[in-house]
Order: C-alpha cells, then sequence, then structure tokens
C-alpha cells in the first residue's frame, strides 16, 4: 500500500545522514531567557486510548508515547527525519535489507540500556496475534519479511524479518522494496519496549508505579479522563538538552470551557472553537495561531447502485461542486486560516504539488454561473428542483459547514437539501454501507505523501464509501509505486477528479490554536503535527 | 367539574400564565408574518461581521439577532419554540397516561403484578438510553413519532414510581375500603376514587417533565434522532447559546432562553392552578 | 417486612440477569461495533482483534463467559477502548469521584429542596413562597450546560477563586462547582414537588381535623402532614439518588472530574461493550437496592402500606 519512487528514496535518504552527521544542540536560542517553571500544560479532547507504544491507536495517545518513549528515527520541527536511538542506518541496494546503528548511551528509565534486542522484541510484539494490537496493518504496510502471515497466525511471531545482529545492531528485511521505510520508524508502533517489565506486569505495566521508559519522560501520574503527567527522565540520553521539566494533560472534552481555561492561565495550548480565530487573533495577538495541516474535508458522492441516479450524472455532482463558496466557509464559517480546497490532497503534502484546477482559477461568480447550465442540462429546474439528503455526523462545526453549503445550494441553484447528522459509530455504518447519498468525509495522511489521500479513491480501496471507480485512476495510482517521478501521475489523478467530481472538496485543516506566547519552538512547520515535548522551551515573561 | 374550572379560574397567577401561554403559541403563530428572513436562510453579511451586523437589531430585520451562522434568531426562536413546546407537550402527557396507567395498575393490584411491573421498571430505569435511541433510530428511521416515542421511552418510569406510591397509601384509606365494602367494582374504585386522588401530584411532576423533555430532545437530537437542520428547538438553540456566551454574542442565548424560562414559568402556575383545582378534598 | 425484603432481595438477582440479557442484545443490534472506525481494519487484524476480546464467539457463549467471568472471578472484562485498563479499573477509579460530589450534591438539592418546598407550602402565598417559587423556577431555568459555562467563567475566569476543573482527589476547590451546577439541575423540581405535595396535604380532611382538634400549627405540620407529604417527594428521590450517585456526564464533561458519568455515555458512543455492561450492572444494583429502600421507606412513612 505504501507507495514511493526511487527519487524522493534519494531525497530522503540524503536529508536523513545529513541531519544524522549535524548532531542536534540545545533547541534554545541563545538569547532567550528561560522561565523559572519550566511545565507545558496543553487541552486534549479526550482520555487517550493507551500509553503502550505498540497498542495506542489515538493521536492524544501518541503525543503521550512520543515524549515516553524514543524510536529509532525522530522527526525535527519541518517533518525530516532526525536521529533517535539510532544514530544513522544504511540500506542495501534495492532498498530490501535496512541496517540501523543503536547509540551505545540510550538507557531504560530504570538505566538498562536499550539495545537492539528492544526493539526486536517490540516489533515482534506489534505483530502478535495474541496481543491484537489495532496497528498491526502498519506494521503489514511497513512491509517487514513475514508480517502478514505472522498476522494471519500462519507463522510464529519470530520468523518476523527482524534481527539484533548485536546490541547495537538492529537489522530488518522487507518482502518489498520500500525507500519510505525509516520515515516509518517515527511512527510509535515501532517504539522499542521494555521486555522484563512487561513480562512482570503483564496489562498493568503501563501504570505510572510500573512503567519503565526510553524516552524524554516518565509517566509520574494518570488520572484517567482527568489529567496525566509526564516528567523529565533523567536518565535520557540527551537529558541536558532538554528544556521543559513536565508536561502535564488536561483532559477538557468542551473546547468553549478548555478556552475559558486558557484565557484563565490554567493552559499553555488548546484549540480554538471554530469560528472564533479572528476575534481571538485580534484580542491576542501572536497568541491565536494558525497552521496548515494535513488533511482534507471533503462530501462524497454515493455513486454505487444504491446512490441517488443523479448522482450518476457528472454534470450534477459538477454544478454542486462549483456552487459551493469555499472563501465563505474558510473565511467565516470555520475561521481558522484552513486553506480553500480545489484538490482532494491538501497543499501542504511533501513532494507533490496539487494542480491548480481550472475551478479554483475562476472567481465565485463565475463559477456560480457555471454551474445553473449543467444542472438544467441534465433536467433539473424550479418546476423539477434537485433533492439531495446530505449527511454528516453530530458536530458542531460540520453542522455549520453542512448548512452553509446546503444554502449555498438551495439560493444558487433552487437544490433542496434534506440535512441529517448521526451519531459517529451509527454514521461510520450508514456512509459504510452506502446507506446515504451525499456524506461527509474527512481524512488525515498516514505520512507525508500525496498517495496516502489519492488511494482513498481507488475502486478497491475499502476507505473508499461513495464507490468512485474509475480505471484510468487505479491505473495511475498504479504506475506510481514503481514510477520515479509521480508529480505527472498524481497530478493526472488530480485532475480526473476535478473532472469527475466523485468528492466535493471542501476545505483543508489548519492546525488552529491558542499558544501562550511564553511556549518556545512549536513545530508549526511540522504538517503531521509530530511534536516532541523535549523540543520544546519556555521563556520567562 | 364546575366546580373545578370556578376554582382555577380564580386563581389568578394560573390565569395569567394561560394568557401567557396563549401569547407564546400566537407568537408562534402570527410571529413568522413579521419576520423578514426565513428560519433557515443565511444573512451572508451577518456572517461575515457577526459582532456588528448580527446584532439585535430593528433595521436590519434581524429583530433577536442571528445565530452563528447569520441566520435569523427571531424566525429560529419562533420556529423552536413551537417545535419545543409541542415536544414538552406531547413528551409529558406520554408519561402522564403510560406511567399513571403502569403505576396504578401495579400499586393497586399489588402483589406479584406489583413485583413484575415495578421489576420490569427497574430494568428499564438502568438500561442506557443511548442505546435504546440509537435502536429505536435503526428500527423506526428518522422522524417526529420515532423522538416522541424516545422521549416517551425514557420519560415515564420515574412518574410511574410516583404514582405507584400515592396508590398504595391510597387503596388502603377508609374511603376506598368503603367503596369496595358498596360493591363497587375494582374500575369504578380506581377510575372514581384513585384517579382523581393521584391528580394533584401527576400533574405537578408532568409539569416538571415539560422542561425536562425540552432538553431531552437536544441530546436524542445529538444521536440523530428527532430534529435535524435546518429546524431547530430551544434545547439546541440554548446550548449553542450557551457554548458562545462569552464571545459577545450573548444574544443567542438570552433570547431563546426567555422563551424557555417563560414556559417553565407557565407550566409551574398552570401546575399549580389545575392542582388546586382538581383537589377532591374528600380523603 | 424482613421477609419481604428478603424476597425482594432474592429477586434482585434475576432482575439483574435480565437487565444484562436486555442490554447485552441490545449494544449488539446497535449499529457499529467497538472496533468500527473511519480507517477500516484489514480482515486479518479483526479477526485477531475479535478473538482476543472473545467477540468471534457466538452471542450465547459471549454472554456465558462474560456471566461466568463475573461469577468466578468478578471480572467484569477489558476496556475495548482504554486498552491500559479493565472494567473493574474503571469503576473502581470512577465510582468513589462520582459517588463524592454526587452524593454531596444530592445532600445539598433535597436539603434546600424540602425545605424551600416545605417553606413555602406553610406560607402559601407570602413572600417566603414567591422567593421559593422563583428560586425553584431559576435552578430548574438553569440546565448543565448552561450552568457548567457560567460557573467556570464566573469563579475561574473572572474572580480567579476556583480551579476550572479537575479533581485533585477531591479538595474542596474542586468540588465546589461540580456541586454547585449538579444540585441546582434536581433542587427545583425537588422542591416544587415538596411544595405542591405539602399544600395537598394541608387541604386534606384528616389535617383539617387535626386543625379543628385545636392542635398547635407546628404539631400538625410535623406529626401528621410531613409524612404523607414526603411520599411523592422520595418516590421522585429514588431515581435521582441513582443518576447522581453515579455521576454527571455533564458535570465531567464541563469540570473534568473523571467521574463515572463520562465513562458512561462514552462507552455507549464508543460501543465499548464490557465498560458499558458493567457500568449498567452497577447502575441496575443501585436502582434494584434504592427502589427496595424507597419501598421500605414508603411502609415507614404511611404503616398503612403493605406489600
Amino acid at each position: 500500500m505504501m507507495r514511493m519512487t526511487t527519487l524522493t528514496q534519494a531525497l530522503l535518504l540524503t536529508s536523513a545522514l545529513v541531519t544524522a552527521s549535524a548532531f542536534a544542540a540545545s533547541h534554545v536560542p541563545a538569547d532567550a531567557k528561560l522561565a523559572e517553571d519550566q511545565t507545558f500544560t496543553y487541552r486534549v479532547l479526550d482520555e487517550h486510548s493507551s500509553v503502550d507504544p505498540q497498542v495506542v491507536e489515538d493521536v492524544t495517545g501518541a503525543e503521550v508515547v512520543r515524549d515516553l518513549f524514543e524510536g529509532l528515527m525522530n522527526q525535527d520541527a519541518e517533518g525530516n527525519l532526525v536521529p533517535g536511538v539510532a544514530t544513522g542506518y544504511t540500506a542495501n541496494d534495492d532498498n530490501t535489507v535496512y541496517t540501523f546503528t543503536l547509540r551505545d548511551n540510550a538507557t531504560w528509565s530504570n538505566g538498562d540500556p536499550v539495545t537492539a534486542q528492544d526493539f526486536a522484541y517490540a516489533w515482534q510484539r506489534a505483530v502478535d496475534p495474541e496481543l491484537a494490537s489495532p496497528y498491526q496493518w502498519f506494521v503489514e504496510l511497513m512491509s517487514i519479511n513475514n508480517a502478514g502471515e505472522i498476522i494471519k497466525g500462519d507463522k510464529p511471531v519470530s520468523e518476523l524479518g527482524v534481527k539484533a545482529i548485536d546490541d547495537l545492531t538492529f537489522e530488518v528485511t522487507l518482502s518489498a522494496p520500500l525507500p519510505y521505510f525509516p520515515q516509518m520508524t517515527t511512527h510509535s508502533t515501532t517504539f522499542p519496549a521494555p521486555k522484563d517489565v512487561i513480562e512482570a506486569h503483564g496489562a498493568d505495566w503501563t501504570k505510572p508505579e510500573n512503567i519503565v521508559s526510553n524516552g524524554a519522560y516518565v509517566l509520574t501520574e494518570h488520572l484517567p479522563n482527568e489529567r496525566s503527567v509526564r516528567e523529565r527522565n533523567a536518565k535520557y540520553w540527551d537529558n541536558d538538552n532538554t528544556t521543559i521539566d513536565k508536561v502535564v494533560a488536561l483532559v477538557i472534552n468542551d473546547e468553549n470551557v478548555a478556552l475559558t481555561r486558557f484565557l484563565a492561565g490554567e493552559l499553555d495550548r488548546t484549540e480554538v472553537p471554530a469560528g472564533q480565530f479572528p476575534r481571538l487573533q485580534k484580542e491576542h495577538p501572536g497568541v491565536a495561531i494558525s497552521f496548515p495541516r494535513l488533511c482534507n474535508y471533503y462530501y462524497t458522492f454515493n455513486l454505487s447502485e444504491s446512490g441517488p441516479e443523479a448522482f450518476k450524472d457528472v454534470r450534477v455532482r459538477k454544478a454542486l461542486a462549483l456552487a459551493v463558496d469555499r472563501k465563505i466557509i474558510s473565511e467565516n464559517v470555520m475561521a481558522g486560516g484552513q486553506p480553500e480546497a480545489y484538490t482532494f490532497t491538501p497543499a501542504a503534502v511533501a513532494g507533490f504539488k496539487p494542480p491548480t484546477t481550472e475551478m479554483a482559477q475562476m472567481s465565485q461568480a463565475e463559477r456560480d454561473a457555471m454551474a445553473k447550465e449543467p444542472l438544467a442540462e441534465a433536467g433539473f429546474s424550479a418546476d423539477n428542483p434537485l433533492s439531495i439528503d446530505m449527511l454528516y455526523n453530530t458536530s458542531d462545526a460540520h453542522k455549520k459547514v453542512a448548512v452553509a453549503m446546503s444554502q449555498m445550494w438551495k439560493q444558487k441553484l433552487g437544490v433542496k437539501v434534506n440535512l441529517a447528522n448521526m451519531e459517529w459509530k451509527v454514521f461510520l455504518e450508514t456512509r459504510g454501507n452506502q446507506d446515504f447519498q451525499l456524506a461527509r468525509g474527512a481524512w488525515c495522511g498516514d505520512y507525508n505523501e500525496a498517495s496516502t489521500f489519492l488511494d482513498l479513491l481507488d475502486s478497491e480501496s475499502g476507505y473508499n464509501d461513495g464507490k468512485f471507480s474509475n480505471a484510468e485512476l487505479d491505473d495511475l495510482l498504479e504506475k506510481a509505486k514503481q514510477s520515479d517521478d509521480t508529480t505527472p501521475l498524481y497530478t493526472r489523478v488530480e485532475e480526473i477528479i476535478a473532472a469527475e467530481m466523485p468528492v466535493i472538496p471542501v476545505y483543508h485543516y489548519a492546525g488552529v490554536y491558542m499558544m501562550d506566547s511564553d511556549v518556545g519552538n512549536w513545530p508549526v512547520n511540522n504538517v503531521e503535527q509530530n511534536w516532541y515535548s523535549k523540543n520544546l522551551y519556555k521563556i520567562a515573561q | 367539574m364546575r366546580d373545578a374550572r370556578d376554582r382555577f379560574l380564580r386563581n389568578r397567577a394560573a390565569i395569567a400564565c394561560m394568557i401567557v401561554l396563549g401569547l407564546i403559541i400566537a407568537f408562534v403563530m402570527i410571529g413568522p408574518q413579521f419576520a423578514k428572513w426565513s428560519n433557515e436562510e443565511i444573512d451572508w453579511a451577518a456572517l461575515g461581521d457577526l459582532q456588528t451586523l448580527g446584532v439585535p437589531s430593528i433595521e436590519s430585520g434581524h429583530y433577536f439577532g442571528t445565530d452563528d451562522l447569520g441566520r435569523d434568531l427571531y424566525a429560529r426562536t419562533i420556529q423552536a419554540t413551537g417545535t419545543s413546546l409541542t415536544v414538552g407537550l406531547i413528551g409529558a402527557l406520554m408519561a402522564l397516561f403510560l406511567g399513571t396507567a403502569w403505576g396504578v395498575v401495579a400499586g393497586y393490584f399489588g402483589g406479584r403484578t406489583d413485583s413484575i411491573m415495578m421489576r420490569a421498571v427497574d430494568i428499564l430505569l438502568a438500561i442506557p438510553t443511548t442505546m435504546v435511541i440509537i435502536l429505536i433510530l435503526v428500527l423506526v428511521g428518522r422522524s417526529f413519532t420515532a423522538l416522541f416515542i424516545a422521549l416517551g421511552a425514557v420519560s415515564w418510569l420515574t412518574m410511574s414510581r410516583i404514582v405507584r406510591a400515592q396508590t398504595l397509601a391510597l387503596k388502603n384509606r377508609e374511603f376506598i375500603e368503603a367503596a369496595r365494602a358498596g360493591g363497587v367494582s375494582e374500575l369504578m374504585i380506581i377510575l372514581r376514587h384513585i384517579l382523581p386522588n393521584l391528580l394533584g401530584v401527576v400533574i405537578v411532576y408532568a409539569s416538571i417533565l415539560v422542561p425536562e423533555m425540552i432538553l431531552a430532545e437536544s441530546f436524542i437530537s445529538f444521536l440523530g434522532l428527532g430534529i435535524s437542520e435546518p429546524y431547530t428547538s430551544l434545547g439546541a438553540l440554548i446550548a449553542e447559546g450557551a457554548g458562545t456566551m462569552a464571545y459577545g454574542t450573548l444574544w443567542q442565548l438570552l433570547y431563546p432562553l426567555f422563551f424557555y424560562v417563560s414556559i417553565i414559568i407557565t407550566m409551574f402556575f398552570i401546575g399549580d392552578g389545575l392542582r388546586d383545582a382538581l383537589d377532591p378534598k374528600d380523603r | 417486612m424482613f421477609s419481604y425484603t428478603i424476597r425482594r432481595l432474592l429477586i434482585a438477582v434475576p432482575t439483574i440477569l435480565l437487565l444484562v440479557i436486555a442490554c447485552f442484545f441490545l449494544m449488539h443490534a446497535a449499529p457499529g461495533g467497538p472496533f468500527t472506525s473511519e480507517r477500516p481494519l484489514p480482515p486479518a487484524v479483526l479477526a485477531n482483534i475479535e478473538a482476543r476480546y472473545g467477540l468471534d464467539q457466538p452471542l450465547w457463549k459471549q454472554l456465558w463467559d462474560y456471566l461466568s467471568n463475573i461469577v468466578l472471578r468478578f471480572d467484569f472484562g477489558p476496556s475495548f477502548k482504554f486498552k491500559d485498563r479493565d472494567v473493574n479499573d474503571i469503576i473502581a477509579q470512577g465510582f468513589p469521584i462520582s459517588l463524592t460530589y454526587g452524593f454531596l450534591s444530592f445532600l445539598v438539592a433535597t436539603l434546600v429542596g424540602v425545605s424551600l418546598g416545605i417553606l413555602a407550602a406553610i406560607r402559601h402565598n407570602s413572600w417566603i413562597d414567591y422567593l421559593a417559587v422563583s428560586l425553584g423556577i431559576a435552578a430548574q431555568a438553569l440546565p448543565n450546560f448552561i450552568m457548567g459555562p457560567i460557573l467556570i467563567l464566573t469563579f475561574t475566569l473572572w474572580l480567579g477563586l476556583l480551579p476550572g476543573g479537575g479533581w485533585n482527589g477531591g479538595q474542596w476547590q474542586y468540588l465546589i462547582m461540580p456541586v454547585i451546577a449538579l444540585s441546582t439541575s434536581y433542587m427545583g423540581s425537588i422542591a416544587r414537588i415538596t411544595r405542591s405535595s405539602m399544600l395537598e396535604v394541608l387541604n386534606a380532611n384528616f389535617i383539617r381535623t387535626a386543625r379543628a382538634k385545636g392542635l398547635p400549627e407546628r404539631t400538625i405540620i410535623w406529626r401528621h402532614a410531613m409524612k404523607p407529604t414526603l411520599l411523592p417527594v422520595i418516590s421522585y428521590l429514588g431515581p435521582v439518588f441513582v443518576y447522581v450517585l453515579t455521576g454527571s456526564v455533564f458535570v465531567d464533561l464541563y469540570f473534568s472530574t473523571g467521574g463515572l458519568g463520562v465513562a458512561y455515555v462514552g462507552s455507549a458512543l464508543t460501543r465499548d461493550y464490557a465498560v458499558l455492561l458493567g457500568v449498567t450492572i452497577l447502575y441496575g444494583a443501585l436502582t434494584v437496592v434504592v427502589n427496595l429502600c424507597t419501598d421500605l421507606a414508603y411502609a415507614w412513612f404511611d404503616p398503612k402500606i403493605r406489600y
């Protein structure tokens, strides 16, 4: 499923090696006056699912795990690969065997050295059917030898293509060439696990009193649905360059309450509720910040058998897509600096610049004018108005976007829209069963490459709930796997999407935060938002 | 019955509240005539600048201001008040009939009947409402009827326990025993003697249920059953307004809240008046 | 009464069993399972996960295993969502929190509500009555989702007196806002029911007879009117007591108290079957016990009541 070109591979490889040689110094600028209290407190929406690196499946949990554990490689503020426990790696000629060299000064929080065996154990654990990690698929995606068979239960975990050559040399054998492989070792599923501790405590090993970790922080307190606290790990190899002493994640479900508590000084970071960004930016300049994220937001037409006849007519799909005034949605409804979307892939993606489609070049007035004609041609008029059902999962922001879109269609095209919201799980089931006409969709990149988005529209994709099927598009995506130059292929895919309109891209996500001005080094340029507390610092104010 | 009516008419607070309720209903019926905007139309200009163009103003036609999406709050409040009043009253009435019937039968016949019926209530009290509502959504689909089924399903249980307790106390009173000794049938005893004596507490509890139903509706709609955009309800409007109350758009909370509070007050005094009027005073 | 109590406790077992069965099939009938996600899991992965949690077994077998684990080991199973914790953990952590703020709120709501109601009825149509009625209406008019933000804005942002949320072992600073928010939502209704019940009782023949006998008003109210007044109040309080003890999802959501309310509602939304069942059993057990207690209280309030 993972696709990458040899060209990008070469680029990645060089960049990894270069950064590896330039040893990272402290992240704090020389002239910064540090605050006395180096505690970073941030809001999380929900309780994390787990802090077990092989088990964790949510973003909130992964943020904690990235602080507690350190994998082979890390990401820097731009999302580039930098050394973690490994100081570097080499690959064989056809990119099927990777050898990582581990640093000799990395230790667990109990003083034991971090060894290649810890990684081998962790990776075997990740595919172990008995542990039944929801992220088993990720190891399969990494193409590690025998991963698929082990997951299916056809081979024992010991057959996994990982090997500790010695304490500091870790070798991975892949079933297919995968130039992107080192990037994947920044994912929490690949972080090492302390075998002795896990065997001694079983499922309880992640409790603060039992946990042993190798990252810059250790878990010291966990009050479910209230807070979790992690504190500096004195045994961490790069502890001298760590500035933040303590990180507190507070669970606050209501975003408005979270904002109030931020304004009361209880938090260093929280999300800005939809629509409030312009006002907050005016009142708190420099504190309200917005930056692009690697996620898209779209509506998908049901093009399957069960979908409405009208949507099988591309003119109808086009008319609806044209009449959506994305500027209003982006500037007035969401109002958080979300980029308007005319392509499926966000512009923030690395290595591919999505084309400027015809629609993107027009003014909204031109689009509106252009929308009327195809709809009339398709046989819809004031006497015979198009009537559609529009489905979204319950959320204040989704509701606003859906209502705004429905009103645009109604006012400009006379389309009758029946809005329906559903609770998340029912929504997924309904959409997955093609029991809808027009449904909301959104996707955040699993990795920073255009195929993570474009694959969704592959006719074979399990996520293609609209059941769009286009032979040329499938073919292009297949070709991109082996291609040296993906840009023309991906560009063509976007052109097909623009011509066929199986989905209506609405906007691309932005990270919209209230970030206390004393927090330094937040990686706004890391579009995947993989941040590490050890790289942050707080200045005195 | 005439007695009861006279007593009710003498209760000034209750009459005043009947008038207020009448005014609210009249507002819901006639109000739209004066609206310059429909309940779903977005005022795009106001959406761009809520703080200045979205404020309540006679001039702009947004008498109650606009909501967060620039939709006219006057039209929306009217529509929401009508919906919520209907939801509240029907929900409370369902609880009243179902709960009273269940409670009277359990309490009056007692013994095994009581035991089985009340254990059923225990089970239903403890069963997760969310799951019940989701299942109704799946079985019946989204509709106004489904919403009422869901509201009814969650509201009658406490009513039945209250009614049963009162019935238990009533059925051993002298006048009931006298009636029974006089050969009056069980049905007649229930209809003539038990029910009238229950009315007071039943009406008062039903009047409490009206606002509770109005709020319960917003949870049911959250799960996807019931009222969906562009239609709205007081519960939904108040919840939206409460979320943004600190952002300089307080009118979004205050107008819907005003109608909600008016409904609570009228329910309070009308309930009280009815209770006074219907009190048989023959215990 | 003693044999009645024993009988009721014996019935409690099949009652809860029925509750478990009903809840079990209800949640399996609801669309979406615990592992339904935006990213559909590959079949092999899903199979492993289902095998681990026993979801690959036929439903009756799952139910049987679930029940036997409870009976034999008092083990309510693992959480499907929070993989580091099991249901026993979740309840052991959340229930004491809910119990603390819930019980305090119940006390406040009942004491204030009943006193207001009685005062209002005794001084019918006096300023006390109007005050009580207004307070009752105000309490009803400010539902949790208005109370929560208002309290946090006032006490945390503007006055800077109280922390905006959290639990911290239940220190008083963290308790104040949850208790105010939760108690006000029931106070109004309690006052309302008490007031009208008292008014009705004071109008009844037996009180008139007592008055005619020239008994002092205080004796009439405390000796004769109080018990029948409280009968419907107790019926109302029973279910309220259970709701409040097991926590309020609104309190947990707004004040990050970490109680059982958020775990319960969350488990229903994420289809975390084991947590949902576990909390439902707790809920059911409390309902059965509390309703038994109210039934016993009826008999105490009105000795003529027989079951």
